[in-house]
């Protein structure tokens, strides 16, 4: 009862103290903090229009409600349940660093339960990033700037537009004078006058951007009754001039992304069969269990980001080698356990590792639930790079690229230089041989499988960021690895990095015309072609070892 | 020689000895009713339907603490087809044959459904298939507790098309009989509102696909052809994940072009990462987050029994919740656990579902339920944007297909018959190809 008072004489004196201090640059009739406080007391209420109300109210008075704005649409603004008082909620560690929604004064620290969020639905939040951008238009940063600009680009009513012009008037960075103008230029599309429209397109088709090709193509339309949306035959003719430049570049934009995808997917592939390249290549074993190595990798990736959930970035690069440790640790026991004992004869070891695999399957379905962990993915990973509006490049996809060439150039180096690599070399070559030159061959066949199985560990490091991590993880790869592996050329790593980019980039190249089904039976097709024609694949071994 | 003979001598014994052992068991049994769980446990399919085995045995449970059924406690006979087509119709022969059950509630995949029937109609048992499918199809032996394409998939375009004002379509779907038939029907249905062709884009994809690099930025390409866009989604569980992921990465959010899922649950969502599928939209006849008694309760009863407060629930636990106590119904009303007394008794049986409304049996063997449209939020849970204001009954043959449309089922006299041509009066077997 006590407190309770107290904490109503607090917040009381807070609303004055607001007020007050309101009423010093106060200019309005009105107090604007009760017009802030109806907004917010009808944001509370349940229904979407209420919402859509409040928001409009909100957004009547200018740039002090900006924060609240903010929050709503990121998802920031809460009701306490104890006392339904509107606040905003920065999420750390434990639960929520609170302050209140009206005043701005620190509420302490709560768990996650003791709140409920402001739902917002899509029209909302488009209404939401629009209204930010007009109070964001002057900010400080030229890239909220930009992004402010951005929100407006579909907006046409005058408001926006007297907003955009006076703003283009004094604004200094050029990025951002760019967006203005191309905004100002699209509604200048829609002008009464035709001169002013043939201009606008006239200037707009250097730009590269998606909204210009929007209005365009729309231009170019008919309407249900058949006639052209564009009465004026003339200006359809500009339009269409126009838009043939921009898809001529569009085209060659989506000629480079089509390569980055067929890159990307090129590295996956390559990431997951080079571990393989190196059990199946200079081992011979034929290991089924190989995708589930993969999978115990991303598994890895999921529990220590379950460890340390407020440093995704650190986790994800400590999954690294600790996927490898596990995965090469299990691999080793594999071998020690079971292949050993059926070198020389591949159709038993190719059941036998099968069942390792379904046991391995069934276990993480055990001990993980069958239902598939969600890994959350590094702000630096999501995202995109975005060269123009036509181009981007995904920076997960990138990262992988770059880690994929990474771990071949470790990979190699560590054949190349190590004394492990020689021994590994000199065994797969000719084991009997090797054994006479005192190489412990059982030994060195245990760190192999253990270094093939390790990169597969790290290889599931990377899957973990782009698909599901559940018990099916590796079933999804196995049959790709084993493709990109023979068409390279068994026993030679440059052969699985080539193969697999050929692999990736046919793939996307193919996709667009056949669907993504019939190239995958496209690729298989072409490579049982080429093994008939080059039974070794790309890059054959030569010399005596390989005919034994 | 004689090694052999004798082996195979002791193998004989074993299995008499088993049979002997399990002969027996079934005569002390004799005083329960026994209900089969056919769902499965290993496999690709788990991931979905070990829930579904565990909402039964829940609502067994529950039923024997009010008593059983008939005076009778209800026995579960749980069995694993590890997401193996034709396991499932051994499995369930088993299930009739051996363990003589009363009704099987079982199945996900429209596949295994197709697997199980003939022996379901050969052998006359009852089957409850809890999930949402493609329609097309009526068995006397089949009551379909989940949503007919009628239920989720037109009520989702007409929201997309009258609420969103969406004028451009890309149907995207894994290639299995369940997204290639309602997409089928969603093409004819688009086309009977007059979207023209070249506004259409279908798309299908291998199950399990993880590269979508190359389709999202097609879909982005289709996008930005001057009209609303939307996707709708018939993208089977696992492959979603990094179909949202792609989304997210390549800048294509929920305000620019939604994507309408219809396989993806409060279940599914548990598994994601949900930041990027913030605002895109699923269609289900129930959500664990509509606030009604009924479901409050049900949540409740759910965590308890599971010991875990985060567990979600989801729309076949709720086709199961009623198709499970319309049946507990139509027994009592048969006085009998019957097959043939049951199915008669169960046409018109009605049972409050958690959303609030009463569904029912229809003759056709599809049940009346309310349709919602959700946008997930970040927590993994939906909010109701849109709903249907009664319920929709559902509808086994679809009215937008030239070669469906005159076909209805009716297991009531005097039609009797799951695929009847109103045009020639004529009865064609059950399935319709």
């Amino acid at each position: 009862m006590k407190a309770n008072s107290i904490k109503c004489c607090l917040r009381l004196s807070a609303i004055l103290m607001l007020v007050f201090s309101l009423a010093i640059h106060g200019d309005q009739e009105i107090p604007p903090a009760s017009k802030l406080q109806d907004a917010l007391s009808i944001l509370k209420q349940g229904s979407m229009a209420d919402r859509e109300l409040a928001v409009n109210q909100l957004a009547d008075l200018g740039a002090s409600s900006l924060p609240i704005l903010q929050a709503l649409l990121d998802g920031k603004l809460f009701t306490l349940k104890s006392d339904t008082s509107l606040v905003i909620g920065i999420d750390n560690n434990h639960g929520y660093t609170l302050s209140d929604a009206l005043t701005g004064s620190e509420k302490g620290v709560i768990e996650r339960s003791a709140v409920t969020k402001i739902n917002l639905t899509n029209n909302l939040r488009v209404a939401l990033r629009k209204i930010i951008g007009q109070l964001q238009l002057s900010a400080d940063d030229p890239a909220i700037r930009l992004a402010a600009v951005k929100a407006m680009a579909n907006e046409e009513d005058d408001n926006t537009q007297s907003l955009l012009k006076a703003r283009a008037l004094i604004e200094k960075d050029e990025d951002v004078q760019q967006a203005i103008n191309v905004v100002l230029l699209l509604k200048d599309m829609n002008s009464s006058d035709k001169l002013i429209r043939i201009k606008a397109i006239d200037l707009l088709k250097e730009q590269n951007n998606r909204d210009v090709a929007n209005r365009l193509n729309a231009m170019l339309e008919k309407d249900e009754t058949g006639n052209f949306i564009e009465a004026d035959s003339e200006i359809r003719s500009v339009a269409k001039a126009a838009l043939i430049k921009i898809n001529s570049r569009l085209q060659i934009y989506s000629a480079m992304e089509t390569v980055f995808f067929g890159l990307s997917l090129g590295a996956v592939l390559v990431l997951a069969a080079i571990g393989l390249a190196i059990t199946f290549g200079v081992m011979g074993v034929i290991n089924m269990a190989h995708g589930e190595l993969m999978m115990l990798g991303a598994y890895t990736t999921y529990v220590i980001q379950q460890l340390m959930p407020n440093h995704l970035g650190i986790s994800i690069i400590l999954s690294i080698p600790a996927a490898f440790m596990i995965s090469a640790l299990v691999g080793i026991l594999i071998e020690r356990g079971i292949i050993r004992f059926l070198y020389g004869r591949p159709l038993e070891t190719l059941l036998a590792t099968f069942g390792v695999s379904l046991i391995l399957q069934q276990s993480v379905r055990s001990i993980f639930s069958p239902l598939n962990r969600s890994v959350a993915t590094p702000e630096w990973m999501s995202g995109s790079l975005q060269i123009n509006d036509f181009l981007s490049l995904t920076w997960n996809r990138f990262y992988i690229l770059v880690f994929c060439l990474l771990v071949f150039m470790l990979l190699l180096q560590i054949l190349k230089r190590t004394r492990l690599g020689l021994e590994v070399r000199a065994v797969a070559q000719n084991r009997t041989m090797a054994k006479a030159m005192g190489i412990p061959t059982a030994k060195v066949d245990a760190m192999t499988f253990g270094l093939g199985s390790g990169i597969a560990g790290v290889a599931g490091v990377a899957l973990s960021q782009i698909t599901n991590v559940g018990p099916n993880l590796g079933q999804a790869y196995i049959v790709d690895s084993f493709m990109v592996v023979v068409f390279g050329g068994v026993g030679n790593l440059w052969g699985t990095l080539v193969a697999g980019f050929i692999l990736g980039i046919a793939n996307k190249f193919l996709e667009p015309f056949s669907g993504a089904v019939l190239a995958k039976i496209l690729v298989l097709i072409f490579i049982i072609l080429f093994i008939q024609k080059r039974p070794r694949g790309l890059f054959p071994q030569k010399g005596r070892a390989a005919d034994s | 020689m004689n090694r052999y003979t004798t082996k195979l001598r002791a193998l004989g014994v074993a299995c008499t000895m088993a049979a002997l052992v399990f002969g027996t068991t079934n005569v002390q049994a004799e005083d329960t009713i026994k209900v089969g769980v056919l769902h499965s446990l290993s496999g690709t399919m788990a991931i979905s339907e070990t829930t579904l085995k565990d909402t039964m045995l829940m609502l067994i449970d529950e039923q024997n603490k009010k008593g059983g059924l008939l005076g009778k406690k209800l026995e579960a006979v749980v069995v694993d087809p590890a997401s193996n087509w034709p396991l499932f119709a051994e499995k369930a022969r088993e299930l009739l044959t051996k363990d003589k059950v009363s009704a099987i509630f079982g199945c996900w995949t429209s596949v295994s459904r197709k697997s199980v029937l003939p022996v379901i109609e050969e052998l006359n048992g009852l089957l409850f298939y809890p999930v949402q499918y493609e329609g097309e199809e009526s068995s006397k032996n089949v009551f379909y507790t989940g949503a007919a394409p009628n239920q989720q998939a037109i009520p989702a375009v007409d929201y997309l098309m009258n609420d969103l004002k969406v004028k451009r379509w890309v149907l995207a779907g894994t290639d299995y009989v369940y997204p290639r038939t309602t997409n089928k029907i969603l093409e004819a249905y688009l086309k009977s509102k007059g979207v023209d062709k070249k506004d259409i884009m279908i798309n299908y994809t291998p199950f399990g696909h993880s590269d979508w690099q190359s389709i999202v930025a097609d879909i982005k390409k289709f996008g930005s052809a001057g009209k609303k866009t939307a996707v709708v989604s018939t993208i089977n569980g696992d492959a979603n994940i990094p179909f949202y992921k792609e989304l997210g990465n390549q800048g294509v959010s929920a305000e620019s072009i939604p994507v309408i899922a219809f396989s993806v649950g409060e279940e599914e969502l548990s598994g994601m990462d949900t930041k990027p599928l913030v605002g895109h939209l699923a269609a289900w006849n129930y959500f664990m987050s509509i606030d009604s008694t009924k479901n409050s309760a049900f949540i409740d009863k759910w965590h308890e029994y599971t010991k875990n407060p985060k567990r979600v629930t989801n729309d076949p636990m709720e086709a199961h919740y009623i198709g499970f106590n319309m049946w507990v119904k139509a027994v009592e009303k048969a006085g009998t656990t019957d097959p043939k007394a049951v199915q008669d008794a169960i046409i018109g049986v009605d049972f409050p579902n958690l959303t609030g409304g009463t569904s029912k049996m229809l003759p056709n063997h599809h049940i009346s339920k309310p349709v919602f449209i959700g946008e997930i939020q970040d927590d993994g849970q939906f909010m109701t944007v849109w709903q249907t204001n009664k319920l929709v009954d559902g509808d086994a043959w679809s009215d937008f297909l030239p070669e469906s449309k005159p076909i209805i089922a009716d297991w009531t006299s005097p039609i009797s018959c799951g695929n009847y041509n109103t045009k020639t009066k004529k009865c064609s077997g059950q399935v319709f190809k």
